[in-house]
């Protein structure tokens, strides 16, 4: 085969590779990013924050549940061969996101609602529990010795590109849509789950038109393929302690940096920092797009000066400045500190109004809002709600201000404060860079991750061997970021400080990728494996 | 180097239960602490995280006994030596 037509062979294998993937992982992340609508949509409305919890936790049993994806599909891509488990664990991934979407309400089915929603996200984490080591395993089999950092990198892209196209649907639809018609019951947020049956479809179509990696046929020509790869991965000294030195010397503390600096970023800018829907998630967005470049440099670079030094390098950076970080989210946001920058000319007080409840008649709800202007360009909206019960049916025509104080029965005890901050020009790009720099370390841990985990096992059982630390590392270690963090927060709060230590949960990730940079800086070696084809 | 592979070897073999002791400490404490709306909740959440690191801890401290063996003294040039 010729040089050009081997470069051919290795772009299609990789496109077709990473387009499954992306569509896996934007799959994924959809469900993460409309959580706090589906905590309202299957949950009672009236669990609040415990509602929340509950969908987290669904959260965290679909990154939980992903170890053991790795382990079902890992074995049957090891017994019967790569591309076939993958484009099953596609099928059953496409499948279980446009059914989430067709899921009725809490409202209308109750708890069936809830259950069927755990059922299905389980079934998406068992799905990606067995994509990605079989896609990363694929290109690295087809990859000539020398670049497989470099190719492999481009599937490292995916995991945040799916993000990127996750993001990007969901805004789109809730900016066309307007808030009110996005959250209903029925109302937009189904759509990414929806369209996914056609990013599938387009994709199931490109794998079929792919061949068996050579390596697998090879080994399958001459009768040495694995015929108990969960034995032979976990069962023997030898490559079990390979195993658990992937884990805790290298792919925890990906995992969290990774999770960290895409997931705990994001969730700490709308809720902590209060920023607004939109702009939180263009800061998101335009930080994902000007670092994605990086996986493949560091990808590429892992082949020149080994894959160790930059992983660590990228964990130590991530320890030492993430609390950093997320204070100077804190002071951008601040109000305190902006008292003198109050632009009085364009600070307005709204008129206040009153809204009946649809099902109450003797129910209302007073809102004012309150937009204070700032000099830097910034808007901090509070929008403050009373709920009123009357004696009586209210009358909207008369004017809330006429309303006879005689006729209200009963008062909210605390108003329902709503803050929504659009930062000025210069605080928005601040939050970028910082944003930038977080998704920057994930490229340096994620960028040569596969080309590592790759190199460390024999082709018999690589796909079983390099899941299961994988999904471990990012499914439990990484994707429980959130949870714990949010956890670790609550854990904080006292009377005195009803708000907590904000930046407490950071804890987490900080002390994982300590221990996992020590482990790595005295068990690794920076050697590349030059021949994976054994 | 192989003398501080084997003694944090060690460490890990002595962290690995802590980590369990404390979280089945605060397991503990939070549930016993959490108001009566929340209480299945919060058991909810404390099973999953002590079923799901116990496992990871056990091999944390496997991991802490191959290390303090010397089983990381030497690590395979190529994968065909793991077969």
């Amino acid at each position: 085969m010729g040089q050009e037509s081997k470069q051919t062979n290795i772009a299609f294998v990789i496109g077709a590779s990473s387009m499954g993937t992306l569509i896996e992982w934007y799959d994924f992340y959809i469900f993460g990013m409309l959580a706090t609508i589906i905590s309202k949509q299957f949950f009672p409305a009236d669990a609040g924050t415990a509602a929340l919890l509950s969908t987290l936790a669904i959260f965290a049993a679909g990154f939980i549940v992903r170890p053991f994806g790795a382990l079902v599909f890992g074995r049957l891509g090891d017994l019967i061969g790569r591309k076939h488990t993958f484009l099953l664990t596609l099928i059953i991934m496409g499948g279980s996101t446009f059914a989430i979407g067709l899921v009725p309400g809490y409202a209308t089915i109750g708890w069936a609602a809830p259950i069927l929603v755990l059922i299905l996200r389980l079934l998406q984490g068992l799905a990606l529990g067995g994509e990605y080591g079989g896609a990363a395993t694929y290109v690295a089999e087809h990859a000539p010795a020398g670049q497989r950092g470099f190719w492999t990198s481009w599937i490292q892209t995916t995991a945040t590109l799916g993000l990127f196209l996750a993001l990007g649907i969901i805004i789109l639809i809730r900016t066309n849509q307007g808030v009110e018609k996005f959250s209903a019951e029925w109302g937009g947020w189904r759509y990414p789950f929806w369209i996914s049956i056609l990013l599938v479809g387009v994709s199931v179509l490109i794998r079929m038109r792919m061949s068996e990696s050579p390596m697998f046929t090879k080994l399958k020509a001459e009768g040495k393929t694995s015929t108990n790869p969960l034995k032979e991965s976990f069962g023997q000294k030898a490559n079990f302690k390979m195993v658990l030195l992937a884990l805790f010397g290298a792919v925890m503390g990906q995992g969290v940096v990774w999770y960290t600096g895409q997931f705990y970023a994001q969730s700490f800018i709308e809720t902590v920092c209060k920023i607004e829907f939109v702009q939180s998630r263009n800061i998101m967005l335009i930080a994902i797009l000007m670092a994605t470049p990086c996986f493949v440099l560091f990808g590429w670079l892992s082949d020149k000066v080994g894959r160790k030094w930059i992983m660590l390098l990228g964990m130590l950076l991530a320890i030492f400045t993430y609390r950093p970080i997320y204070q100077t989210f804190l002071n951008i946001s601040n109000t305190q500190s902006r008292i003198d920058k109050i632009d009085l000319a364009k600070t307005v007080a709204s008129a206040v109004k009153a809204k009946t409840d649809s099902k109450d008649p003797t129910k209302i709800y007073i809102t004012q809002s309150f937009d204070t202007a700032y000099t830097d360009g910034a808007v901090f909206k509070y929008i403050k709600t009373d709920t009123l019960k009357l004696g009586a049916t209210y009358n909207a025509l008369i004017p809330i201000d006429s309303l006879n104080p005689s006729l209200i029965v009963s008062k909210s005890a605390k108003p329902n404060v709503v803050v929504e901050k659009t930062l000025g020009h210069a605080a928005y790009w601040d939050m970028i860079w910082l944003v930038f720099i977080q998704i920057v370390y994930v490229t340096m841990v994620y960028g040569p991750i596969a080309a590592f985990l790759v190199e460390m096992f024999p082709t018999k059982i690589r796909y079983t061997s390099m899941s299961l630390p994988y999904h471990i590392g990012n499914g439990v270690f990484g994707g429980l970021v959130p949870f714990l963090g949010t956890l670790i927060v609550e854990f904080t709060k006292t009377t005195a400080s009803p708000m907590g230590d904000s930046l407490a949960g950071l804890w987490y990730p900080i002390g994982v990728a300590s221990i996992c940079f020590i482990i790595g800086l005295f068990y690794l070696t920076n050697k590349i494996d030059k021949n994976v084809m054994d | 180097m192989n003398t501080i592979k084997k003694l944090l070897g060690y460490l890990w073999m002595l962290i690995a239960p802590s980590i369990i002791l404390f979280l089945l400490y605060e397991a503990y404490d939070k549930i016993s602490k959490a108001p009566a709306a929340l209480e299945s909740n919060v058991i909810l959440q404390w099973t999953i995280i002590l079923l799901v690191f116990t496992p990871i801890c056990v091999g944390f401290f496997i991991f802490g006994a191959y290390a303090s063996k010397g089983e990381y003294d030497q690590l395979p040039a190529v994968s065909t030596e793991i077969d």
